[in-house]
């Protein structure tokens, strides 16, 4: 037998005693370790456990719909799927992409642009790999749940323009919420939220947006969901009514719509109801809707043309003849000139050493003739009669030169320069030659189209400067009151109607409607904005900016039009006729005989989309 | 006074508590599996069950002196296996552990290395003639352990290598291991460890991952780190009393990796609580004083080589295997014996329990 027999076979008895004790240590040590998880630390790990399982999937509140004046649907949203990829699990990802690629017609460049966009973000937040799935996309996923469950469909609204590019300045766009916002929001938002971004969808962000619902899921390691834990509906946006006509919005868009560029604003005259409201060149808010490509969007934003300007409020240009009104209010209301007070026009004026122009020789010029024929030389006496100090007085209060205070962000101020203006910037004295210039619109006065409207509408309603507002309820819109007397305003009124009317008049009676009486003042300014013309470059923009404001009738009015076409030459032949068809549109409208215009734009809306109220519900997703 | 050594004398409450260990295993394995496609695992591990208790009958009827005996064959057909292994062995999540018997048999060798190992070392020790270890004998043990050591490691499998240390660990400390070699190998160990962070760019690439990640568990979400912190979240998230059998949602929802094997110990917790612990750890404890009684009253020192030889690889099992639960150790893929699925762990867990009936049916034959 082997060797082991008869060597010394005592059993190292303490030794053997001596592994149990250590083992009985390592257990009270494991037990130990298992207490302070499983006892002390219970809590805080119970919490992780349910995050994991848990899945909070929002449920995306629609925003509320724009309508206008009669509840017709302008702007609305539609519940939309977007396609996501759960990044969990980096192997399923690699294995496959090609498949997924394929499967949802995504270029491997975009998918790794994707992918590697978020590769610093942690890894449970998934990857919107399709923004807008279409149907096919959706049956994609769905029937490859179980050999792709890295894919996840989550329900979205987007936002729809049904109009497109019509009343797009005004209504503005939305956009996934920007770090800022975002850290500002106090949690209010989250990461990829949408808001409204420009124009009344900013304005009213508060009242479009509704509250997300959220559906609370178990899912398992893959991420796949095995049950429903409870569901809270989303609250829809409330729709906000306007105070815009859609049939007056499509006659206005109609004649801008062959590449004019300018803006038009027409209000109701009592109330400050923005009716129509126009700004071109201008944008498709339906491209911000889903995800709009970094270089689309930069190629918005430097345009020279500058697309993303609602020029109805954003536009600081001269306002040419049309600030004559302005002129002639003061004269008469200042009494520092007669009422009676003649000039004789041979086509030009010298005054301070300086030669000033007039378009044609007037002859004998009064006040009435001055507004009708807009001569030139006529205000340029009144002017220097006047003063600056005058002309400031009654043209800041008309509403010049400030902000109307109309309900959209980014309203720009214009300018009416004084001489506290020109000691504040220039640091020198009025130059009495500058008022030559500022009598009939030029020099450094500034104004929007939207303040040359209320300042128009406050001279022939004797004084009243209406709030112009979008909203249809609004509520703080009271009017402002800078008194004028009722003759100083049936003088000038009675020379707007002349404009309009007369034979002698600058419209040369082109504009004239039929048992209405139509007023207005036109205005040819020369483009003074030396940066303006340099930014447009050189070729463009020599041509005059053509300034009509109307309204009717001619005491009491209803309606305020504003119609600038920059570049257009003769106010009297490129905006006056923009303004006369909003105006009769209108009263078309009250005698029952209105018909919408025939163009392409307004054509292509009604074949695509009809005017029916589709506010979205919030339904979840299968 | 000689008998013929009988079954009747295995260690029937050892037995006992092997079977609790048992039973609690397969629940668990139901548990975790009946609501996947892996559902009626629990069959198959009765299975592996079953074939271990009759491995574990026939090499109690071998003499373990005629298996020593046969120990240095034992040990060259392990070492030649494990090169097999290495040329031509089948791959399975990233190592080569298995060779094919045919017929779907695939056999670890690395676990018949661990029973390989008991018996040469058990012999090695038992042979011996003095109270002494010579410093001779230790580099003989040494050279033993870890040339298959090194072939398993190199398979690559570092969690079944690091099973073969301790039976040498253990044989040397029962069998004399001086002070002064004992501090001097304490000492190299503590001066190894710095040169071994330092290598750890030699390391595989797996390896490296699970060092970083046991020392940073957050910083590494879904991989090894994923793992330890999913098991972390099981086993709190279980509390004192646990959410039930087949309630715990990190195990049902498959958040504990391999829940059915190495980290079956996590879903118990999860579902059982703190009390499900203690009763599988005290389990576990019983289970190693037992078999300590058994070693102090082998027949003679080899066969309480043989019997300790076993407890030290089923203590170090389970003290990893437990720590790696909690976090306390990375994960290196030592199962749990008789809870973890698997037919070859099974199977070895059985057969060296076999090996200390068979040391114990003999302690009155002579």
């Amino acid at each position: 037998m082997a060797s082991w027999n008869g060597t010394d076979q005592r059993i190292p008895q303490g030794r053997l005693a001596l592994f149990s004790y250590v083992s009985v240590g390592f257990v009270v040590l494991l037990l130990i370790g298992f207490w302070k998880l499983q006892v002390v630390q219970s809590g805080h790990y119970s919490d992780l456990a349910e995050r994991n399982g848990i899945r909070s999937i929002p449920i995306i509140a629609p925003r509320g719909a724009m309508l206008d004046r009669e509840g017709r649907v302008l702007v609305d949203s539609y519940p939309s799927f977007s396609i996501l990829l759960l990044r969990d699990n980096p192997k399923l990802i690699e294995k496959n992409l090609p498949a997924i690629e394929e499967g949802l017609g995504i270029s491997h460049e975009d998918m790794e642009q994707e992918l590697d966009a978020a590769k610093n973000e942690p890894r449970f937040m998934p990857v919107i790999v399709k923004p807008a799935a279409s149907e096919a996309d959706i049956a994609f996923v769905e029937s490859h749940r179980a050999d792709l469950p890295i894919l996840e469909l989550i329900m979205v609204q987007r936002r729809r323009y049904p109009h497109g590019e019509m009343l797009a300045s005004t209504a503005g766009y939305v956009g996934e919420v920007s770090t800022q916002d975002l850290e500002r929001s106090d949690a209010h938002y989250r990461p990829g939220d949408i808001v409204g971004k420009a124009g009344l969808e900013k304005q009213y962000n508060d009242q479009f947006e509704g509250i997300d619902g959220m559906r609370r899921v178990v899912v398992n390691s893959v991420g796949k969901t095995i049950r429903t834990l409870d569901n809270i509906d989303a609250i829809p946006g409330k729709p906000v009514q306007l105070t815009i006509d859609y049939d007056l919005q499509s006659v206005a868009e109609a004649d801008f719509a062959n590449g004019k560029e300018g803006a038009l604003i027409a209000m109701d005259a009592r109330t400050g109801e923005v009716l129509a409201m126009v700004s071109r060149p201008t944008f498709d808010p339906n491209d911000f809707a889903v995800r709009i490509p970094p270089k689309e969007w930069a190629a918005l934003n430097s345009d020279p043309e500058t697309p993303l300007l609602n020029r109805a409020i954003q536009a600081q240009l001269a306002p040419g003849s049309v600030f004559k009104i302005v002129m002639a209010t003061a004269m008469l209301e200042s009494k520092a000139v007669p009422s009676t007070y003649t000039v004789y026009c041979p086509g030009y004026a010298n005054f301070y050493g300086r030669t000033f122009h007039c378009d044609h020789a007037h002859g004998s010029v009064d006040l009435h003739k001055g507004i009708v024929a807009s001569c030139d030389v006529y205000f340029y006496n009144v002017g220097k009669l006047l003063g600056i100090d005058r002309i400031d007085h009654y043209a800041t209060g008309l509403g010049l030169g400030r902000r109307t205070g109309i309900d959209l962000p980014g309203e720009e101020p214009g300018l009416m320069p004084s001489e506290d203006w020109v000691q504040r910037v220039y640091h020198h004295k009025w130059y009495p030659g500058s008022t030559i210039s500022v009598a009939i619109g030029q020099g450094a006065v500034m104004v929007t189209p939207i303040q040359l409207a209320r300042m128009i509408d406050a001279v022939a309603t004797g004084g009243k400067l209406i709030q112009p507002h979008l909203l249809k309820d609004a509520t703080n819109t009271k009017p402002e009151f800078f008194p004028i007397s009722d003759s100083t305003v049936d003088v000038v009124t009675q020379g707007m109607y002349g404009v309009v009317n007369e034979p002698d008049g600058t419209t040369s009676g082109l504009v004239k409607l039929q048992n209405i009486e139509f007023c207005g003042k036109t205005g040819t300014a020369q483009v003074m904005g030396y940066d303006l013309r340099n930014r447009l470059g050189e070729q463009k923009k020599v041509k005059d900016n053509g300034w009509f404001v109307g309204f009717a009738p001619r005491r009491n009015p209803e309606i305020v039009v504003a119609a600038l076409v920059q570049g257009g030459g003769w106010g009297s032949l490129s905006a006056a006729p923009i303004v006369r068809d909003v105006v009769k549109a209108y009263y078309d409208k009250k005698s029952g005989h209105f018909q919408q215009p025939a163009s392409p734009e307004n054509q292509a809306s009604n074949r695509s989309t009809p005017l029916v109220a589709t506010v979205g519900s919030g339904a979840t997703h299968p | 006074m000689k008998e013929r050594p009988r079954t009747q004398d295995f260690d029937w409450p050892l037995m006992a508590i092997v079977g609790a260990i048992s039973a609690i295993g397969v629940a668990e394995i139901y548990s975790s599996t009946h609501a996947s496609a892996m559902a009626g695992m629990q069959w198959k591990q009765l299975m592996w069950i079953s074939i271990g208790l009759v491995g574990m009958f026939l090499i109690s009827r071998i003499d373990y002196h005629t298996l020593m005996d046969q120990a240095p064959i034992f040990y060259a057909i392990g070492i030649v296996g494990l090169l097999i292994v290495l040329a031509i062995g089948y791959s399975r999540l990233g190592a080569k552990r298995w060779i094919s018997l045919g017929g779907g048999v695939n056999l670890q060798v690395s676990e018949l290395m661990k029973l390989i190992i008991i018996i040469a070392l058990a012999r090695y020790f038992g042979d011996m003639r003095t109270e002494r270890l010579t410093l001779t004998d230790l580099a003989k043990v040494g050279g033993l352990t870890l040339v298959p050591v090194a072939l398993i490691l190199k398979q690559p499998d570092l969690g079944t290598a690091m099973v073969l240390v301790p039976v040498a660990v253990v044989g040397s400390l029962l069998a004399g291991i001086e002070w002064k070699h004992l501090a001097i190998g304490g000492l190299v160990i503590a001066l190894l460890i710095p040169i071994g962070w330092n290598m750890r760019r030699h390391l595989k690439p797996y390896q490296q991952q699970r060092i970083q990640t046991f020392l940073h568990p957050e910083e590494d979400q879904r991989g090894a780190g994923y793992q330890i912190l999913q098991s972390e979240i099981a086993v709190g998230s279980g509390g004192f009393w646990g959410k039930g059998f087949g309630k715990g949602s990190q195990n049902q929802l498959g958040f504990v990796p391999v829940r059915y094997s190495d980290f079956i110990l996590a879903a118990l917790a999860e579902e059982m609580g703190f009390i499900g612990v203690c009763v599988v750890l005290l389990l576990y404890l019983g289970l190693i004083l037992r078999l300590v009684d058994n070693a102090q009253k082998a027949k003679d020192k080899a066969g309480m080589y043989i019997v300790m030889g076993v407890t030290a690889i089923l203590g170090f099992h389970v003290l990893v295997n437990a720590s790696m639960v909690i976090g306390y150790m990375p994960v290196t893929g030592i199962p749990l014996p008789l809870m973890s699925y698997g037919g070859s762990a099974t199977a070895f867990v059985f057969l060296s329990l076999g090996l200390v009936m068979n040391v114990r049916m003999r302690r009155f034959v002579n």
